[in-house]
């Protein structure tokens, strides 16, 4: 049966992948399952910018898909960087087969703050769904309560709802409905 | 609606390359992205893209700036950013003076990048919209490729399609270069005649032998280097139309030759002896003032009654100055694809320099002058420096003195007279320039014995 694998990459919280496995499941309507964790992905760090990259991260999560594995999202505590960028939230393959999403920056305490779990976990499942909407092919959305909106910030970030648009919706369900056709 | 934009990213890193475009992509935008300065190059011929994220440094051949310098030869609208590890202020400065619009520092704020390419975006979007906009207004004015919104051509225009299937002859009178000819063509092809032929003669390009023959044509050994006979102008627009421009500077024999065919459609060729019959609605055109022409004895008055059965006066440029911007921009379209130049728009600088200009040689000197500028100009948007060749406005500028030593009888005097004069002898029309009622100027006139 397809499903949508999420891999954790270090150590993230179980109730953090149990409300990200929740949300996604909600919205992709895909069999979520939880693969093994990985160490956290020391390959991809960068000693000169003591970040991770996120493009190394996500050509070596193409080679973790497995089987029936129509996406794969790789879940890390780390901050992830592209070169051009000083950070990301995550990254995606637009229509591919897999995505990154970097928790480290969606913690109050990065910014000095204190710590505010259900705030954290909200964000954890809105950028979640952003990258694997990705995946199935959906570009940023212009409602910017939308998971698909660009947040570049995190007043962007908290202006998301964990649902998707009407019109991101009919889009996914479109595609889902033709990945369980083709049987990928 | 960001699909419509490409955007190229180059750069010779492969990574950066690439997350780069992932990253764009994400956004909506088609993304090409090369690994050097000549795959660039190569590419920006093949695709206009919107945006270039160029990287200062690359090996083989040519870095970023020469690699932005050749793309902006072939797209100077294009908007460039170049992409640099570490900022020193003479490349940035560089950059901007070679045209790119951004130049920027990686790694940057997603926030920033974010902002700058919707900024560019959001200017390309509007720049559209506007071509289209114009392109609709200009539509909406134009008529027989002739643009205006000026009311007294709009006048000329349902003019012309009242008279345009009927026979009569028409004269149009106006400055050189206020598009005679064109609206010639537009009686002609508005018209039942409009599937015959339109046949156009310049009276005062020909001598008057030559412009004899040229109209009536000529039999065989009529005149020395007549070899073979030749039809004549008249011939050849039988059942359509004939253009006869600048009338007003025809020999008397001519004049008498043309009031034949105007009264009759009947001529002989030169030299020839056989009367020809022809079936030809007959345009003529002249600059100059015929009637005045007529009382100085230098114009036939029975040719002139017979040319003026219905008369156009064209307006000068300057007396339509509302089109100049609408004609300029029409040109600029034109032009710009005629010449294989990018130029898209001229500035509002641009624009008022344009209009404050008198134009002595009408439309046709505005359309000289913009290709002139166009194939002068560096940029896609024309603006006041490439129209230095015009120089000052003579127009409307002039600092107004007072002459000294005159009365304010004199004063008003001279102001009616050449008022007067300005508006032909229209009462009315002066009056309202004036400010004052016609009773009070027909009481000036008489008081100051204005000739009128």
């Amino acid at each position: 049966m397809p499903s949508i694998a999420i891999v954790p990459m270090g150590a993230v919280e179980d109730d953090v992948l149990a409300a990200i496995e929740l949300g996604i499941g909600e919205t992709f309507g895909f069999e979520i399952r939880r693969l093994p964790p990985k160490g956290v992905p020391e390959f991809a760090f960068d000693e000169e910018r003591r970040q991770y990259s996120s493009e190394m991260i996500l050509r070596w999560l193409l080679k973790e898909v497995r089987g029936d594995t129509v996406k794969l999202l790789g879940v890390s505590p780390v901050d992830m960087f592209i070169p051009m960028l000083s950070f990301v939230f995550g990254q995606a393959q637009l229509h591919g087969k897999v995505a990154t999403l970097a928790l480290a920056r969606l913690r109050q305490e990065f910014y000095g703050l204190e710590p505010n779990p259900g705030v954290f976990l909200h964000r954890a499942v809105t950028e979640a769904i952003h990258e694997l909407g990705h995946t199935l092919g959906l570009t940023h959305c212009p409602e910017r309560s939308c998971p698909m909106s660009l947040a570049t910030n995190l007043q962007q970030l908290d202006r998301k709802t964990s649902g998707l648009c009407t019109s991101c919706s009919i889009l996914v369900r479109e595609t889902v409905r033709s990945l369980h056709g083709s049987g990928n | 609606m960001n699909q419509h934009w490409n955007i190229l990213v180059v750069d010779d890193e492969e990574i950066m390359r690439e997350s780069m475009a992932a990253w764009l992509r994400e956004d909506g935008y088609t993304v090409d992205a090369v690994v050097s300065g000549r795959k660039a190059i190569e590419k920006a011929v093949a695709i206009n893209y919107a945006i270039y994220f160029i990287d200062l440094k690359m090996p083989g051949g040519i870095d970023g700036i020469e690699t932005m310098m050749e793309i902006r030869k072939l797209h100077p609208e294009a908007s460039v950013i170049i992409i640099t590890a570490y900022a020193t202020v003479d490349t940035a400065i560089t950059a901007m003076k070679e045209g790119a619009q951004e130049y920027i520092v990686k790694p940057c704020n997603p926030e920033e990048i974010s902002l700058l390419v919707s900024r560019i975006i959001k200017v390309k979007n509007l720049q559209r919209e506007n071509v289209i906009l114009r392109k609709k207004l200009s539509r909406q004015y134009s008529f027989h490729d002739i643009i205006s919104k000026n009311p007294k051509m709009h006048d000329i225009f349902k003019l012309i399609q009242e008279i345009s299937s009927l026979k009569s002859t028409v004269l149009i009178q106006g400055e050189s270069g206020t598009g005679k000819e064109l609206i010639a063509r537009a009686i002609h092809f508005s018209g039942d005649r409009a599937g015959r032929t339109f046949i156009p003669v310049s009276c005062a390009a020909l001598a008057e032998t030559l412009l004899e023959s040229e109209l009536f044509g000529h039999e065989k050994g009529s005149f020395t280097g007549a070899s073979a006979q030749k039809k004549g102008k008249f011939e050849m627009a039988n059942g359509g139309t004939i253009f006869l421009d600048e009338i007003g500077d025809i020999s008397s024999k001519l004049q008498m030759d043309l009031l034949r065919v105007l009264q009759e459609r009947k001529f002989y060729r030169v030299g020839g002896t056989q009367e020809l019959e022809v079936d030809v609605r007959v345009i003529a055109a002249t600059h100059r003032d015929l009637l005045q022409a007529v009382q100085e004895g230098r114009f036939r008055d029975d040719l002139y009654y017979r040319l003026n059965v219905i008369t156009i006066h064209l307006p000068s440029l300057r007396d339509r100055r509302e089109d100049i911007p609408l004609l300029a921009r029409h040109f600029i379209e034109r032009l710009s694809h005629e010449l294989s130049r990018t130029v898209a728009d001229i500035s509002e600088g641009g624009l008022k320099l344009l209009m404050d200009y008198d134009w002595p040689g009408n439309v046709r000197e505005l359309e000289n002058a913009l290709e002139r500028a166009i194939v002068t100009c560096r940029s896609s948007i024309l603006s006041e420096e490439d129209f230095q060749f015009l120089g000052k406005p003579k127009n409307g500028k002039k600092e107004w003195s007072v002459p000294g030593n005159v009365t304010l009888d004199e004063l008003e005097k001279q102001v009616i007279a050449a008022t007067i004069e300005r508006t032909h002898g229209n009462i009315k029309e002066a009056a309202a320039i004036l400010g004052i009622d016609r009773s009070t100027l027909y009481d000036r006139i008489k008081r100051y014995s204005i000739p009128r």
